[in-house]
C-alpha cells in the first residue's frame, strides 16, 4: 500500500517535471522565429476556421436555453428585462469561454494529440530532427501560439451568437421587446466582462494546445498509443479548463 | 569517421547495448547485422543524437555526439542523411515537399532547391512523382523517396535503417543497387542496419555482427562469409539451431 502510494507520487512528480521541461523547451524554441513564423498563419486558419462551426452551434443553443431558463426563474419576481442581463453576463463571463473551451478540447486538443502522436510513432518526429528541425519550433510553437491567439476570436463570435439567439428567443417566445432586452443587457455591463472572458479563453487555448502537443509527442506504441494520447488530452484539458476557470474567478473577480 | 566507443544503452530494465565499439572509416559502407532486438537501430539513432547513451559515446568527425548542445547537434545533423525503416515521410506533404523541407533548413535558394529535388528523384528513378502524396506510393517507392530525401541533402554520411525490410526480392535488389549507386555517385560514408544477408553482401564493404549488445565479429564480406564463429555462421546461414 505504502509502496503503491510512493510509486504513484514519484510518477506524478516525474510527470510534472517532464511538463515543466516541455514548457521550458517551448520557450527556448520561440527564438527560432524563422521556422515557426511561416507556419503560424496556417495553424491559425486551421484552428480558427475549422473550430468556428462547433463553437457557434453550441453558443446558439446555449443562448436559447439561457433566455428560457431566466424567464422561467424570474416569473413574477424579477422584471423580465433581466433576461438580457443574465444572458449577456453569463455568456461573457462563463458559458461562452468555458463551453467553447470544453468543446474545443475535444476538437482541437484531441486532433493535435492524434496528429503529433501519429507522427511520433511513425518516426516522422525523428525524421524532422534528422533534417535539423527542432520539433518544438516546427510543431509545438505554431500550434500553441495559434490556439492562444484564435481562442479569444472564436469565443467572441460564440458570445455574440449566444446573445443574439437569447435576444431572438426573448422576442419570439417571451414577449420581451428589443429595447427591454437591450436595457437588461446594458444594466450591469462592465468592460471587464469582455476582457475577463477573452483572457480566460486565451488561457484555455494555450493550455489545450500545450497539453495536446505534450501528450502527443510523448506517445508510445502504435495505434493504441495514439488512442490513449487522444483520450488523455481531452480529459487533462477538461480538468485544466475547470481549474483555470476557478483560478481566474478567484484572482480577477 | 564514425566511431562507437564502448556504447551502453538500456530501456527500463532491458540492457540493449553493452559496450558496442566499432569504427566506420570515411567513404566505406559498413553493414551492421544481428538478430531483431539486439540494438542495431538503437546504435544508429545514437549517431544523430536521437538517443543519448547511458555510458560511452559515438564520435562523429571528432565530436562526441552525447556531449553536443542543441545547436551543435543541429550542425552535425546537417551532414548526415537518415533513411528510416518505414521511410517516415511526412504524410501531409507531397513527395517534392518532403525533399524540400531539409533543403530549406539549409538556407538554399529556390532554384538550387528545385534542382536538387529533381536530381535526387532522378537518382532513385522517381522523376515525375514530385506532386504525389506518400499515401499514393507503394512500399518500395516510399523507401526510394526516403533515400532521395537523404541524398538531396548531399550529406557526408547516410544511415540506412532496415532499407529492404518488408520488400519483395526484386524491389530489395532495386534498393540495394540504389545504395551502391549513391555511394559511387556521391562518395558518402554509409552505415546500413539490416538482417537481409543478400543486401549486406551486395552493399557492404565490411560487415559487423551485433550480438548481445556488442560487436561479435567485424570483417570484409569474404571474411564474414568464411567465418568459423558458430553464432555468426548460424545467423548468416539462417539456421534455426
Amino acid at each position: 500500500m505504502i509502496q503503491a502510494i510512493g510509486r504513484r507520487s514519484i510518477s506524478a512528480i516525474e510527470a510534472v517535471g517532464r511538463f515543466g521541461q516541455f514548457l521550458m523547451d517551448m520557450t527556448r524554441a520561440l527564438a527560432d522565429l524563422g521556422v515557426w513564423a511561416r507556419l503560424l498563419i496556417g495553424q491559425m486558419r486551421r484552428i480558427g476556421v475549422d473550430s468556428l462551426p462547433v463553437a457557434l452551434f453550441i453558443a446558439a443553443f446555449t443562448g436559447v436555453v439561457l433566455a428560457l431558463q431566466a424567464s422561467y426563474t424570474f416569473t413574477g419576481a424579477v422584471p423580465l428585462y433581466f433576461v438580457g442581463t443574465l444572458v449577456g453576463k453569463t455568456m461573457m463571463l462563463e458559458l461562452g469561454p468555458v463551453l467553447t473551451g470544453l468543446a474545443l478540447a475535444g476538437r482541437v486538443g484531441a486532433s493535435m494529440a492524434a496528429e503529433l502522436g501519429t507522427m511520433k510513432v511513425t518516426e516522422q518526429v525523428d525524421a524532422l530532427e534528422t533534417l535539423a528541425y527542432d520539433p518544438q519550433s516546427y510543431l509545438v510553437v505554431p500550434r500553441v501560439l495559434a490556439a492562444t491567439l484564435m481562442f479569444p476570436v472564436i469565443v467572441s463570435f460564440a458570445i455574440a451568437t449566444g446573445i443574439i439567439t437569447g435576444w431572438l428567443t426573448s422576442l419570439a417566445l417571451l414577449d420581451l421587446s428589443t429595447p427591454d432586452f437591450l436595457k437588461g443587457l446594458k444594466l450591469f455591463y462592465l468592460f471587464k466582462d469582455v476582457w475577463f472572458g477573452l483572457l480566460k479563453s486565451a488561457s484555455f487555448g494555450f493550455t489545450i494546445a500545450l497539453v495536446g502537443c505534450s501528450v502527443g509527442l510523448s506517445t508510445r506504441g502504435g495505434a493504441e498509443g495514439v488512442g490513449r494520447s487522444t483520450t488523455r488530452t481531452v480529459v487533462y484539458s477538461a480538468i485544466f479548463i475547470l481549474v483555470l476557470d476557478a483560478f481566474w474567478a478567484v484572482v480577477l473577480l | 569517421m564514425i566511431e562507437f566507443q564502448d556504447l551502453h544503452k538500456a530501456f527500463d530494465d532491458k540492457q540493449v547495448l553493452q559496450g558496442l565499439s566499432l569504427k566506420i572509416r570515411d567513404a566505406e559502407t559498413v553493414v551492421i547485422i544481428g538478430y531483431s532486438g539486439t540494438g542495431k537501430s538503437v546504435a544508429l539513432k545514437h549517431i544523430v543524437g536521437l538517443l543519448h547513451p547511458d555510458a560511452g559515446d559515438v564520435i562523429v568527425d571528432g565530436q562526441a555526439v552525447g556531449t553536443l548542445d542543441r545547436n551543435e547537434l543541429t550542425l552535425l545533423r546537417r551532414g548526415i542523411g537518415y533513411v528510416f525503416q518505414f521511410a517516415a515521410l511526412f504524410d501531409s506533404m507531397t513527395v517534392a515537399e518532403n525533399l524540400e523541407l531539409g533543403l530549406r533548413r539549409r538556407g538554399l535558394d529556390e532554384e538550387e532547391i528545385q534542382e536538387r529535388v529533381r536530381e535526387a528523384l532522378a537518382l532513385v528513378d522517381l522523376s515525375g512523382t514530385g506532386d504525389r502524396m506518400p499515401a499514393e506510393l507503394s512500399g518500395g517507392m516510399r523507401k526510394r523517396v526516403g533515400i532521395a530525401r537523404a541524398i538531396a541533402l548531399r550529406p557526408r554520411y547516410i544511415l540506412y535503417d532496415e532499407p529492404t525490410t518488408g520488400l519483395d526480392p526484386v524491389t530489395s535488389a532495386v534498393i540495394d543497387r540504389l545504395m551502391v549507386r549513391t555511394r559511387e555517385h556521391l562518395g558518402v560514408t554509409g552505415v546500413v542496419v539490416t538482417h537481409d544477408m543478400r543486401s549486406a553482401y551486395t552493399v557492404g564493404d565490411r560487415i559487423a555482427m551485433l550480438y548481445e549488445g556488442r560487436v561479435r565479429q567485424v570483417g570484409s564480406v569474404a571474411e564474414i562469409q568464411e567465418t568459423e564463429d558458430p553464432v555468426v555462421r548460424q545467423f548468416i546461414e539462417g539456421r534455426p539451431e
